[in-house]
């Protein structure tokens, strides 16, 4: 890594100002008639403020989800069974670009990027071999697939078909949150309300076929890492959430049945207080918004479910192994904060596929925090204390705020469509770079306290099969030859036939696809012929 | 103070990565330091980067990678601009690259590799050294 980093001393810096990363004022000592509401309620009580379940964490522990995935889907299988005998308790799959973005391994624009950033699961025989002897209706599987995720969730409908696991019985996650991929994450496909109609298709099928799994989880987490402020990462999510419950009820969804399975999806930062604050905060927000906007009372159905990543661009290629230190004080804030399931990253995630040793290490950072700190053992600890409630209440005012400037726009598909919520962001996060590049933002081993002779060094480098690309290749004209092609073709047209009507849920239409072995590429091409592509504002 | 005045520079998403904060970040820095930059949006082939690199006359072509595919992406935008005789517009290189892999790219003929964690004045300084060499303080 460059030494170009501006190095500083202990001497030379300036104590840490007091304001939170978002602008909130730290009181230098909180005291009680800073709290709106002396009385921060109970648990699994609206609003909600501490947290959603009676006991905590002492009915269960939150889930231990370790994001991985890459080349061949045999070797992930390998990674996951290895991490499943580690104790991990459920699964989380990468899938490479091309899966997410819609494109065949063979197609040109797919060929550089075959296998990287996660698996190739172009069609169900790869995802059988993904899941070989692992049991569908034990292992909960998460799966971050945004643009083709109707199209993975109807792969994974199928593989349980196939391993005569009754759909029910699935649970799991789809990310399945398109608005924001065209902020922050851009594996978009196809225009904002096509993509919003093919999310509404999942939920409302998932809610019948697959009860107990999370047809969407709607995630703040990559316009966090972007650069957004933890306001407005929960500000942007929550907006969006909103605009998945006004679509749902267009096309005639019940709110207290489908509120039930949206979940969500955040990162976890450095400041530990506000981080706690902003879970508490969300929750709240979410429930008061649902019961008196929407008129939920069901109390399950306002419930905030969320995941979180714990690392990202918090990690540094500077000193390497401090990452492990960060990710530590991320994860108890995450459970401070409520998560239903935490992933943590690896000290060299950021910057490379993890090693088995890494990737061990940030598991074992959450079995200690769960196993050894005993902070799990009561509900919210942290709960009516003067300054995590002040800052709660500050983080709800701020983040109402920043959704009310959103709605003064026009709503989020307004400011997506025309660019102005990329350009916002764009904005924060070249103010985010200003501030560490000022040391007004101090990271350690990166623009303070360096060594000049630090050589940043992440020890052992995961190498990909060179070869995984040309296998997964290979496999794909395989599998393209030995299938009824007659059969692919008759279930691609009636899918293109059924995207015409708006009404008509595509999900039974996917699955038949998937059963067929038709490719995600050619379930895409066929839907883009009727709806079109989305054209990126390019705003700055 | 560097400066890019009068400098046209192109900044490209090659491939399907769809990280742009950097790529965005070094366009806004980039345009404060004077320059004219042109940002392409996500998902270019290195085909129609190389084209209107040379129909924008551009002074110099970065390209923001964050998907592990640097070494195939970059290799064929450069190919693609010896095609179209443009192998004269210097190309930069920015994102996630892995230090084992920066001598090869270096020797590729990419003229400067931009880390996350640069300061963007010294992303810009170096950058300005590059392709004004007399402008060197």
């Amino acid at each position: 890594m460059t030494a170009s980093a501006k190095s500083m001393a202990h001497d030379d810096l300036a104590l840490p100002l007091p304001r939170t990363p978002s602008g909130i004022d730290v009181p230098v000592l909180a005291t009680p008639e800073m709290v709106r509401d002396p009385n921060p309620g109970q648990p699994a009580e609206f609003p909600f403020t501490r947290g959603i379940f009676p006991d905590g964490f002492r009915g269960r522990l939150w889930t231990f989800r370790q994001y991985s995935g890459f080349g061949t889907a045999e070797e992930s299988n390998a990674r996951y069974r290895f991490l499943l005998d580690q104790g991990q308790t459920g699964l989380s799959v990468a899938l490479d670009l091309p899966t997410q973005c819609g494109y065949d391994p063979s197609d040109a624009m797919a060929r550089a990027e075959v296998g990287k950033v996660g698996v190739s699961l172009s069609n169900l025989s790869e995802m059988e071999i993904l899941f070989d002897g692992i049991d569908l209706s034990k292992i909960s599987t998460s799966f971050t697939i945004n643009g083709t995720a109707a199209i993975i969730y109807a792969m994974y409908c199928a593989c349980a078909d196939k391993q005569g696991v009754p759909r029910a019985k699935l649970t799991g996650t789809i990310q399945n949150d398109i608005l924001k991929e065209y902020v922050a994450r851009g594996t978009w496909i196809f225009p904002v309300r096509p993509s919003m109609r093919l999310i509404a298709d999942t939920i409302l099928f998932s809610n019948d076929a697959t009860p107990r799994f999370n047809p969407i989880s709607i995630a703040g987490a990559h316009v966090r890492d972007a650069g957004s402020t933890a306001v407005e990462e929960m500000a942007y999510t929550l907006a969006n959430g909103f605009a998945y419950v006004d679509e749902l009820l267009r096309r005639g969804g019940d709110a207290t049945k489908f509120a039930k399975r949206l979940s969500f999806f955040f990162y976890v930062h450095m400041d530990f207080f506000e981080e706690v604050a902003k879970f508490r905060a969300g929750r709240r927000v979410w429930a008061k918004i649902l019961r008196d906007r929407y008129g939920v009372t069901d109390d399950k159905a306002m419930h905030f479910r969320f995941g979180v990543v714990c690392g990202g661009s918090s990690l540094t290629a500077s000193q390497p192994y401090n990452n492990i230190v960060r990710v530590g004080i991320e994860t108890m804030a995450a459970v401070l904060g409520g998560a239903q399931s935490i992933f943590t990253c690896a000290y060299d995630e950021a910057f490379q596929i993890p090693t088995e040793f890494s990737a061990e290490i940030a598991l074992r950072t959450q079995q200690i925090i769960a196993y050894e700190s005993g902070i799990s053992k009561t509900v919210d600890p942290l709960g009516g204390s003067y300054f995590v409630e002040h800052l709660t209440d500050r983080m709800e005012d701020e983040i109402l705020k920043v959704m009310d400037e959103i709605d003064a726009y026009g709503g989020v598909v307004k400011a997506i469509e025309d660019g102005w919520l990329q350009m916002r962001l764009a904005e924060r996060a070249t103010e985010r770079r200003r501030k560490i590049d000022a040391v007004d933002t101090v990271i350690v081993g990166q623009n303070a306290f360096r060594r000049e002779s630090q050589t940043d060094d992440f020890g052992e480098v995961f190498r990909l099969d060179p070869q995984a690309a040309a296998k997964v290749i290979e496999k794909f004209e395989a599998i393209r030859d030995r299938r009824d092609n007659v059969a692919v073709e008759a279930s691609l047209n009636k899918l293109a036939a059924a995207a015409e009507k708006d009404n008509e849920n595509l999900m039974p239409y996917l699955i038949d696809c998937c059963h067929a072995y038709a490719t995600v590429g050619e379930m895409v091409a066929r839907l883009k012929q009727g709806w079109g592509e989305f054209q990126e504002p390019v705003r700055l | 103070m560097s400066n890019l005045k009068g400098k046209r520079i192109m900044i490209a998403k090659p491939g399907l990565d769809g990280h742009d904060i950097g790529a965005k970040i070094i366009a806004l820095a980039l345009r404060d330091a004077g320059a004219e930059v042109i940002y392409t949006g996500l998902r270019k082939t290195p085909g129609f980067i190389a084209r209107v690199a040379v129909d924008e006359d551009v002074d110099a072509v970065g390209l923001s990678l964050l998907s592990g595919s640097h070494k195939e992406l970059v290799a064929e935008t450069m190919r693609e601009l010896k095609a179209l005789n443009a192998s004269d517009i210097p190309v930069f290189v920015g994102g996630t690259i892995p230090a084992e892999d920066r001598a090869m790219l270096m020797d590729a003929g990419v003229v400067g590799i931009f880390t996350a964690e640069m300061r963007l004045d010294d992303v810009v300084s170096e950058l300005a050294r590059k392709l004004s060499p007399e402008q060197a303080a």
